[in-house]
């Protein structure tokens, strides 16, 4: 199958093409049926190939094929080819295989969304890229994957792009790897110079046979490194992955676990032979950024409650140990660590999705909890992923890393001591994770501090409602009582008016004037009237009464509730102990703390967890292919044997030793296990201690970085922007407005008289032959 | 008396500095037009005259270009001037500016 190693790369842009232009015809979910189809049909090509190379000698591993003449420059002559050797299959196989699974994950995950067919378009796009970079004959074609892979991280992390934050994330990642790129682009160039050729054949087989400057060779490896450090997520370049997460998890499990990540430890790895040109210090810069960036990264993981935000630090921590492998000279280790860690890391990611998808989006693990009896799959998966991460054998991660330590023993105990810490880390922050998300209490329909809160708002408001209609009432009966108190003195009047007329006697004088009689029954009318009047007061004067009462009452009840503002409930973020008690805020706790209640969080459809289960079965047995205790059972160092030139590095420890160090390394584990179980499981320990806020924050570094970039980092753009328009523009510009001024004065001449320009021509004609005979000394 | 080179050449002079002359002081286009070709006319002059004179038929040759080329320039010349005669009729080849910069 070596011959068709093309179809590697090229069913996957196939599928790219096909879902690009009919991916919408296609729609869910063949669109992504079609994608998946192309991964395992490269897979199953890789497949051939590697068991077809496999049967080969080891010196004749390698094939090289051209497929055409790409760039022929002068002396710049870079063929499209493909290199099949060892390294680049053992990379395509995991790179197609976790590929395909994760492709056939995505169809459960992206169930539903409008953009399904663009992101299957995406993801295959990504597999060709990502394989162009693998299997490229040289640094150019790799770099051409390379930039592929990160433009389609690119589109993958903003693949939401509506929310401006997963733009903005995608952005960081964008720009943060361009200066990787850049280490990269230079080392292109300076290969060039060096070698008259960017092909791998040209340059290693030159190199090996130890023929470079070491000055040479230090600078090329320098700035391969700084390529691999932005690509690869290490210190200070490592800024953009935590972000990455903004993309849907298989995305985060393919790009930001699996493959692209690792593409930097790839590219050193091919390219050791130069390492081994290089000055010592290149090799021990290497080691020691990994094994920083493994501490720093794990340090940080510990506090983190986003689940996914767990795992990429995680990842970059993994991706350390990677970079400490590779500084070590354990070419070897690091290919293997980069293989199980795909498998185990890839597991977790989807684990994580499906957990996500099974609770509606929420990724903050202070919500999940007792989720096993949920997702019995995800959860059983998830644990055997952990394990494997933990360094728990004899699952996969266990031999990885216990390899890697081994070598960085023998490197320098001082970087086994880091990268024995930076696994007891590991140990801890990943069964925190597993406690959290699938044991305990399940805490998703826990009312949340921001729901206790409106709760609190809603009840003082109601007080004050209350307050404010007592108030109201109160003044409605204080002028009814007014109204009353009027009429009263009314008929007051009318009756003294009566008494009055009565007591005067009937009018002598007017015949038809009331008599006598009349005016008594006036008096006694009025009297009535008054006594009716005074009645309705005194029944007012008790509804004034009353309202009063009722106003004393509200505002007491006010205070009452804002006096309590101190010991009203608050509910811890982390809830790990039972729900948390509100009082009789419950009353007021808004609809979507009910609505949670009723919400069941779900086990995802077989397409997610099918995946799942073979990636937990390759964590399992994936450690397997490398087992330290017979030159026999290592099997990824026989293979990889060709591709590394004999610059892998050789044990000098005895056999005592590493099983002292396995020993000490599983220990570490189970220490790191049993506290975290202690603090999240058993609450014997006050886990706030483990979460500090500045490891949360990432020890400050994001936001220092942020805030240089605002503020001398963007002061110095301007300074570069002022000079380009000042001075460069200002060259530019200046010569357009010399030639305008030129213009402008010489069109005075051009009048447009014909006989001006006729004397011109003969006046210039005189005083040329003025000057020729002059000339001739006529 | 003898009529030498030097006499053709003189009158071709002459004919040449009338051309001249005409062609910067009259402002009628079509005079002005004729001044040129009696210009082109007195070189061709100088061309036959020299030609005869030192044997050689490039004179001749080059008299033969310039009436070709004079004859086409009469026929663009000639219609650009009656186009703009019909359109501005009594124009002076000074009130033709409108190309000036």
């Amino acid at each position: 199958m070596l011959e068709v190693v093309w179809l590697v790369p090229a069913l996957p842009l196939a599928g790219f093409l096909v879902l690009l232009f009919g991916g919408r015809r296609l729609g869910e979910p063949w669109s992504g049926w079609l994608g998946t189809g192309a991964m395992v049909g490269s897979f199953l090509v890789t497949l051939g190939a590697f068991l077809e190379m496999l049967g080969r000698d080891a010196h004749d591993r390698r094939s090289v094929t051209t497929l055409f003449e790409w760039v022929p420059a002068g002396d710049l002559r870079v063929d499209a080819g493909l290199l099949a050797d060892p390294l680049s299959l053992t990379m395509c196989l995991f790179v197609t295989g976790v590929g395909a699974l994760i492709h056939l994950y995505s169809i459960g995950y992206m169930h539903g969304d409008g953009d399904f067919p663009r992101f299957f378009a995406y993801l295959n796009l990504f597999a060709f890229s990502m394989l162009i970079l693998v299997l490229g004959d040289n640094l150019l074609l790799t770099f051409l994957g390379w930039e592929g892979v990160g433009a389609c991280s690119y589109l993958l992390i903003s693949f939401w792009f509506t929310d401006e934050a997963n733009a903005t994330a995608g952005k960081k990642a964008f720009v943060t790897n361009r200066i990787g790129d850049w280490g990269f682009m230079v080392a292109i160039f300076m290969t060039f110079f060096t070698f008259g050729s960017i092909a791998y054949v040209d340059v290693l087989d030159t190199t090996s046979a130890g023929t470079v400057a070491q000055g040479t060779a230090t600078f090329i490896a320098l700035m391969l490194f700084v390529g691999a450090i932005g690509k690869s997520a290490q210190f200070p370049l490592y800024l953009w992955l935590p972000d990455a997460m903004a993309g849907p998890t298989p995305v985060s499990a393919l790009i930001h676990a699996a493959t692209m990540v690792t593409s930097g430890i790839y590219l050193l790895t091919r390219v050791n032979p130069i390492i081994a040109d290089a000055a010592d210090w290149v090799p021990t810069l290497i080691a020691w950024t990994g094994a920083g960036t493994a501490l720093f990264a794990a340090t940080i993981a510990v506090a983190q409650r986003d689940i996914k935000k767990v795992l990429a630090y995680s990842t970059v921590s993994q991706l350390g140990y990677m970079f400490l492998a590779v500084g070590c000279g354990a070419y070897v280790a690091a290919v293997f660590h980069m293989v199980t860690h795909a498998f185990f890391k890839a597991l977790l990611f989807l684990g994580s999705g499906s957990v996500i998808h099974g609770m509606d989006g929420d990724q903050d693990m202070a919500h999940f909890g007792g989720l096993r009896k949920a997702m019995p799959i995800t959860a059983g998966t998830f644990v055997i992923g952990w394990l494997a991460i933990a360094g728990v054998p004899p699952f996969a991660g266990f031999w990885s890393k216990d390899e890697i330590l081994a070598f960085a023993w023998n490197e320098s105990p001082l970087l086994w001591a880091v990268g024995l810490v930076t696994a007891v880390l590991t140990a801890f922050s990943m069964p925190r994770q597993v406690v959290l998300t699938f044991l305990g209490r399940d805490r998703y329909a826990d009312p949340r501090s921001d729901e206790v809160a409106a709760a609190w708002e809603a009840r003082v408001a109601r007080v004050d409602a209350e307050g404010m209609a007592a108030r109201e009432s109160l003044a409605t009966a204080e002028a009814d009582l007014d109204a009353r108190r009027a009429a009263a003195a009314a008929a007051n009047e009318k009756l003294a008016a009566a008494m009055a007329a009565a007591t005067a006697g009937p009018d002598p004088d007017a015949e038809d004037g009331p008599s006598a009689e009349d005016l008594a029954t006036a008096v006694v009318a009025a009297e009535e009237g008054v006594a009716a009047a005074e009645a309705t007061v005194v029944d007012s004067g008790q509804a004034v009464v009353d309202a009063r009462a009722l106003v004393d009452a509200t505002e007491a009840a006010a205070a009452a509730v804002r006096a309590t503002v101190d010991t009203r409930p608050e509910v811890p973020a982390l809830a790990l102990d039972g729900e948390p008690d509100v009082g009789d805020l419950a009353d007021d706790l808004p609809e979507s703390v009910s609505a949670r209640a009723g919400h069941r969080p779900h086990e995802s459809p077989w397409t997610m967890t099918l995946p799942l289960v073979v990636l937990a079965g390759l964590s399992i047995v994936g450690g397997f292919v490398q087992l330290p205790f017979s030159s026999s059972t290592k099997r990824l160092e026989h293979w990889l044997e060709p591709t590394l030139y004999h610059n892998e590095v050789h044990l000098t420890v005895g056999a005592g030793t590493l099983w002292v160090l396995a020993v000490v390394a599983v220990a570490g584990g189970a220490v790191g296990i049993t506290v975290a179980v202690a603090a999240y499981g058993r609450r014997q320990i006050d886990y706030a201690r483990f979460e500090q806020p500045i490891l949360a924050d990432a020890w400050h570094f994001d936001r220092s970085v942020s805030a240089f970039m605002a503020g001398p980092g963007r002061a110095g753009f301007e300074a570069v922007e002022a000079f380009d328009r000042g001075v460069v523009d200002g060259a530019v510009t200046g010569v357009g407005t010399l030639v305008r001024g030129a213009g402008g004065v010489l069109r005075r001449f051009h009048n447009g008289l014909v006989r001006t320009y006729a004397a011109g021509v003969a006046v210039g004609a005189v005083a040329l032959m003025a000057w020729f005979l002059s000339r001739s000394g006529f | 008396m003898v009529v030498t080179t030097s006499w053709y050449l003189a009158l071709a002079a002459v004919l040449f500095s009338l051309g001249s002359v005409g062609l910067l002081t009259r402002r009628n286009p079509l005079v002005m037009f004729m001044c040129v070709e009696l210009m082109l006319n007195a070189v061709n002059l100088t061309f036959v005259s020299l030609g005869a004179d030192l044997g050689d038929l490039g004179g001749q040759l080059s008299v033969f270009f310039v009436l070709v080329v004079a004859a086409a320039e009469v026929v663009v010349g000639l219609a650009v001037i009656v186009a703009i005669m019909r359109r501005r009729p009594g124009a002076t080849a000074d009130d033709l500016s409108v190309l000036g910069g």
